[in-house]
């Protein structure tokens, strides 16, 4: 069914077509309309599901975690702080390798105080053993969550996912989403049925006191699954396009790269800007292309390094910044090409932090601009772009 | 002969690593005793984190979720849900943390539960002080205890501050059921115990649990300082049914220095000090008797 909604709405409706079954929340802006939202699935009957209004986010995670274990299938959602309260117990939820699915809403950090639009609550979870998948669209967040779950609960992976929208830009941004019938959902996605789970008359410790001689083995096999699910959600992804007729790209989806000289290489709804620039650019006679980092977790390595061969340079927007070393997506990018075949021009451009627009105009000065650095061969590592006080061509 | 009521069957198999004389020990294993086999158990940081064994041994005969410092009230709440959503009945969903982190970083997350109505029993084991990282002060340490954080010297000599009421913290959450248990008091402590199974909702049960090296004292005397804990009001065996207060045992009034002399961390204690902890003692006493007589 083609209706119109926000990317919030997206995502409860995510949860609620992948029958999750107990749900743990704690309202935060710009999350909270996805918690009134199942609340109010649950209250009239429409989700059958257990929901746990908790008095933190640190509790919704932590009830999500025993919920889990116990073998129901759990969802939350969060945003910045309540995400960052939670981070303790993401590393829980990792390594009790649970397949637990959450979406941030992706707003920045205090101080000074923003609910708008940044990655750094996301980007600093990014060791957290989380899959991470941002978004462009809310049919992307919808479908992303119902994938998420059967990438989770393969054998194999039983990692936990979190699908970050970007705050406002999706989450309050209403657009026209294809709902999929329930009956496709189920036969794509069965009912969770994990191999072992807490229960009456099984006597276990889940997460008991490991010795030095055992410890690093747990470490080694989440490290195994993580690889693993860099197939599974290619694997998962062709399925569901296979069922629905849609998919969004893979880990990394490119936009016009294959004959291209540079590409920019961004995270989130600023693709779907970006696409547009390209094709501006490229009526205009210029070889651009754009590679929306889908995945940032588990992180497409072998694809950044398939693209970078096929470039001069690389643009990296990153829309956080990790102080004393430069944006996230740019140093994983960097590391990726360093081991490939070719290494082309890599700079960093960090925009659109506490919610500032990236407007097609800033794009435009990106893409001139690491079109210049790489004729000329060599760039500067990090660029802060549209910044008071900086020079007026990055204004 | 006589006849114990205390339940025969073992919940817990022999090989934690709790120490000679551990009272939490035995406050597990009369809590399992009167609850059975259909049990499930989450424990946060604490000693019991550690007592029941290295992986993948356990000493425990019902399942045991452990969970984050600060999360047992979440953890529980979300093991009930679970087993709700599923369809599992006639479960005890059971918290078990010790003082720590039940008063203080785990005291949000107890709200939230006691709040929410969660059906489970949430017991504290209170050793009174972060034991097992090697006695620390925490809000439930009594006034006049020395810990390693509550250094005895010249200008900071032992702890200042009161014990924090937890009872009266639950209370004012309105829950059905509240109880103290003393592992010198067994039969008391598992009919408390398969009173809070019975009622539905969340109830809370409070332990005192005696740590001999904690509590400087020799592993021996764990039950003797535990029933003078009783008998001289320094811990009351009282519980509190639907906001009603009920003494289940007066003890025997004796002064405090019988409970305190057993025990290095109040060695310490000059005479003036003692007394005061008897006039504390002695004014809780009557409030609480105070309580029973008017019904709440």
């Amino acid at each position: 069914m083609r209706t119109v909604m926000t990317g919030n709405y997206a995502s409860a409706y995510g949860a609620k077509l992948a029958r999750a079954e107990v749900i743990a929340a704690y309202p935060i802006t710009p999350q909270t309309s996805i918690v009134e939202k199942l609340a109010d699935l649950v209250a009239t009957g429409e989700l059958r599901a257990e929901f746990i209004p908790v008095e933190s986010e640190h509790s919704a995670m932590a009830a999500c975690i025993a919920a889990q274990t116990a073998g129901a299938r759990t969802y939350t959602a969060t945003s910045s702080h309540g995400l960052t309260l939670m981070h303790e117990v993401l590393m829980w939820a990792s390594g009790a390798r649970l397949p637990i699915v959450m979406t941030n809403v992706s707003r920045a950090m205090a101080p000074p105080w923003s609910v708008w639009v940044d990655h750094m609550d996301s980007v600093a979870q990014r060791d957290t053993g989380w899959m991470q998948f941002f978004c462009q669209s809310n049919q992307e967040v919808l479908d992303t969550i119902i994938m998420a779950y059967k990438v989770c609960e393969s054998r194999g992976v039983m990692l936990p996912a979190m699908i970050i929208e970007d705050a406002f830009i999706l989450s309050h941004t209403s657009e026209p989403v294809d709902m999929p019938e329930q009956e496709l959902v189920d036969s794509f996605l069965p009912a969770y049925a994990p191999e072992i789970k807490l229960e009456v008359g099984k006597p276990m410790g889940f997460g008991s006191l490991v010795k030095p001689d055992q410890y690093m083995e747990f470490r080694y096999k989440t490290a195994l699954a993580m690889k693993e699910a860099h197939d599974r959600i290619l694997r998962v992804e062709k399925e569901f396009r296979n069922i629905f007729g849609r998919d969004h790209g893979g880990l990394l989806e490119e936009y016009r790269c294959d004959d291209a000289d540079v590409v920019l290489a961004a995270a989130g709804s600023v693709a779907a800007t970006a696409k547009d620039v390209v094709d501006a650019f490229r009526a205009k006679g210029s070889r651009v292309g754009l590679a929306r980092i889908r995945a940032f977790r588990p992180f497409p390595h072998e694809e950044v390094r398939a693209l970078a061969a096929k470039v001069d340079g690389l643009a990296v927007l990153d829309r956080s910044y990790t102080f004393g070393a430069g944006g996230a997506m740019f140093t994983e990018v960097k590391a990726s090409v360093y081991s490939g075949p070719k290494r082309p021009v890599v700079k960093n451009y960090i925009a659109g932090l506490g919610g500032r627009d990236i407007t097609p105009k800033i794009l435009g000065l990106i893409f001139e601009d690491i079109l210049i650095v790489t004729r000329r061969g060599e760039a500067d590592e990090v660029e802060w772009v549209d910044v008071a006080g900086l020079p007026r061509r990055w204004r | 002969m006589s006849k114990t009521t205390i339940p025969e069957e073992e919940f817990t198999y022999p090989g934690g690593t709790g120490c000679p004389g551990c009272g939490a020990n035995l406050v597990m294993r009369y809590l399992l005793k009167g609850l059975g086999e259909r049990t499930v158990v989450s424990i946060p940081a604490c000693c019991w984190a550690v007592m029941p064994g290295y992986w993948p041994s356990n000493c425990l005969k019902v399942p045991l979720l452990y969970t984050a410092f600060e999360a047992t009230g979440a953890a529980i709440s979300g093991l009930r849900a679970a087993l709700d959503v599923k369809g599992v009945e006639d479960v005890t969903v059971v918290g078990f943390a010790g003082d720590g982190g039940t008063v203080d970083i785990g005291l949000q997350a107890l709200s939230g539960a006691a709040e929410r109505r969660t059906d489970a029993i949430y017991v504290m084991y209170d050793n009174e002080a972060y034991m097992n990282t090697g006695i620390q002060r925490s809000g439930s340490t009594p006034w006049g205890a020395w810990t390693t954080t509550t250094p005895v010297g010249t200008n900071h000599a032992f702890k200042h501050e009161p014990k924090k009421d937890i009872m009266a913290i639950m209370q004012a959450h309105r829950i059905p059921y509240a109880a103290t248990v003393s592992v010198a008091h067994p039969e008391d402590f598992i009919k408390k115990v398969q009173k809070a199974k019975a009622i539905k909702g969340f109830k809370f049960v409070h332990a005192l649990s005696p740590c001999p090296p904690g509590w400087r004292m020799n592993p021996v005397n764990t039950i003797e300082v535990a029933r003078l804990a009783v008998d001289t009001h320094m811990f009351p065996l009282y519980e509190i049914e639907m906001g009603k207060v009920r003494i289940t045992r007066k003890g025997k009034g004796l002064p405090v220095g019988e409970y305190l002399k057993l025990q290095g961390r109040f060695s310490h204690l000059t005479e003036a000090e003692i007394s005061s902890i008897q006039a504390a003692i002695d004014e809780s006493w009557r409030i609480l008797l105070a309580k029973e007589s008017s019904g709440t």
